[in-house]
């Protein structure tokens, strides 16, 4: 299983990647995608939408089931991958490449919750 | 969990393994959807061990099945044709669906759904009573290989099944060394399931590998019989349900006044639904068991839905009032937003071809 340093998750297995510009782009882990199978289709908030932290706002759906995607932190929608709307497999293969959105932190937002690479690792039992 | 003879093959396959009826299986081997068109374009290979062969012999094996099964073994004009039946009970509901093999005077083989096989047996055995002696052959391993290439590439793994499978029409069987095999399948393509002693499976395994043939999984399994519009026991029809109400009406030998288990009730009951397909018109994801269905006629609910690789859309079988017909058009609602449906005939895809 691959979980890249860097990079922080969550216990929903969601990866978040701080960007230049203050936003944060949000994914699927490894292990998220391996256990779902196949991607068939992604369902990306619209930018623009506040989501809470911890709210599920987008969809991944394999052949055989739908796993809702949920925001890391508090905050604004910037932009969505369109691009997975026709190439859901993308997250398969490159799951830390293919980011489903990008959301702006509400001011104060907090990413202390989430997991750096090191914890999540030993989330699964991995030392 | 059981095993199949075939386990640590699977394994070394790179098989994601997955428990099914009791069983631990292949899920897929890495690509589901690769595996799908694997079976569409060439040739795939599954292990179907978990499903049970049952043979029926003795003096009064046509009698006994005659009765038991709701289509009539007595159409098996000579050994070697296969059919297809349900298994009814008294009030008429759909127990099971199987395929019987007649190997010869009083003489047959039933393949068993895996999850349904033991009940099966034991709803069997008191009907066939001192008739027939039913004999579940878990000393056989069974594997399925299918595709436009099926022929040929079991043909090149194993040379003594050549002349069999080429004489071998589709819904026959033959036996051949000590192996049975049957030109029938669960994926709407040509090819071949092979009944042989447990011991020989990994050898057969591995020769049909080296022959081209790519292992294939449970996943790709269900969206090949989706798509080719056959019925999962347990999703698409169960014993709540009469024939006529799982598009399965065909199978029912009516005609002449043979007496079988459930014809009283079913002459007395109508059909309230039908199974018909869907196909989803718009993108916002994927069909679903248990999705509700609205149209004109009323509402309905899917019963089998996934992913179709052949189509790349959704599509699903679905119970829907008795007056819907293929071509309207319905709701499916899927997290809370209606979504355009077409209804369709069953199947989708045959002999790699979109029929719908």
């Amino acid at each position: 299983m691959n979980i890249p340093d860097g990079l922080r998750y969550a216990a929903t297995h969601e990866w978040v990647r701080a960007e230049a510009d203050g936003t944060l782009s949000v994914g699927i882990s490894d292990h998220a995608q391996d256990a779902l199978g196949e991607l068939v289709y992604v369902e990306a908030p619209a930018p623009g939408r506040k989501v809470a932290a911890g709210e599920a706002c987008a969809v991944v759906e394999s052949v055989k089931a739908a796993s809702d995607v949920y925001a890391p932190v508090a905050g604004e929608i910037t932009e969505r991958n369109a691009a997975l709307a026709d190439a859901p497999g993308a997250v398969n293969q490159d799951p830390y490449g293919a980011w489903v959105f990008r959301i702006r932190p509400a001011p104060g937002a907090d990413l202390g919750a989430l997991m750096d690479a090191a914890a999540y690792r030993k989330s699964f039992g991995q030392g | 969990m059981q095993r199949t003879p075939l386990h640590a093959a699977h394994a070394a396959a790179g098989a994601r393994l997955v428990a099914f009826a009791g069983w631990e299986m292949p899920l897929h081997y890495g690509s589901q959807i690769e595996e799908h068109h694997a079976v569409r374009r060439d040739t795939g290979l599954f292990d179907t061990s978990h499903m049970l062969a049952l043979d029926i012999e003795g003096a009064g094996a046509t009698a006994f099945l005659r009765y038991a099964l709701a289509n009539d073994v007595a159409r098996l004009a000579v050994p070697g044709k296969a059919l297809y039946s349900c298994l009814l009970a008294e009030d008429g509901g759909v127990l099971d669906d199987l395929i019987v093999y007649f190997l010869g005077e009083n003489r047959y083989r039933a393949v068993l759904n895996a999850a349904t096989a033991q009940a099966d047996v034991d709803w069997l055995a008191p009907l066939a009573a001192a008739r027939a002696n039913l004999r579940p052959r878990r000393d056989l391993a069974m594997l399925a290989v299918q595709g436009p290439r099926a022929a040929e590439r079991l043909g090149a793994a194993l040379a003594e099944l050549r002349p069999a499978i080429e004489a071998l029409r589709p819904f026959s069987c033959a036996e051949a060394g000590g192996t049975f095999v049957a030109r029938t399948g669960y994926t709407g393509e040509d090819g071949f399931e092979l009944l042989l002693p447990a011991g020989e499976a990994v050898p057969a395994w591995e020769r049909l590998l080296a022959a081209g043939a790519r292992p294939c999984g449970l996943g790709a399994r269900d969206t090949l019989r989706l798509e080719a519009g056959m019925n999962l026991n347990g999703q698409d029809m169960d014993p709540s349900l009469v024939p006529a109400e799982c598009a399965l009406a065909w199978t029912v030998a009516l005609d002449g006044e043979r007496d079988f288990v459930g014809r009283a009730a079913l002459e007395r009951r109508t059909a309230s639904r039908r199974l018909l397909g869907l196909v989803l018109e718009e993108r916002g994801g994927v069909l679903r068991p248990h999705l509700a269905v609205r149209g004109a006629h009323g509402e309905g609910v899917i019963t089998s839905g996934s992913f179709s690789p052949t189509l790349n859309a959704s599509i699903a079988l679905a119970r829907l009032p008795a007056a819907s017909v293929p071509g309207e058009r319905v709701q499916v609602e899927l997290r809370g937003k209606p979504l355009a449906a077409r209804v369709v005939k069953p199947p989708f895809v045959r002999n790699g071809k979109i029929l719908i």
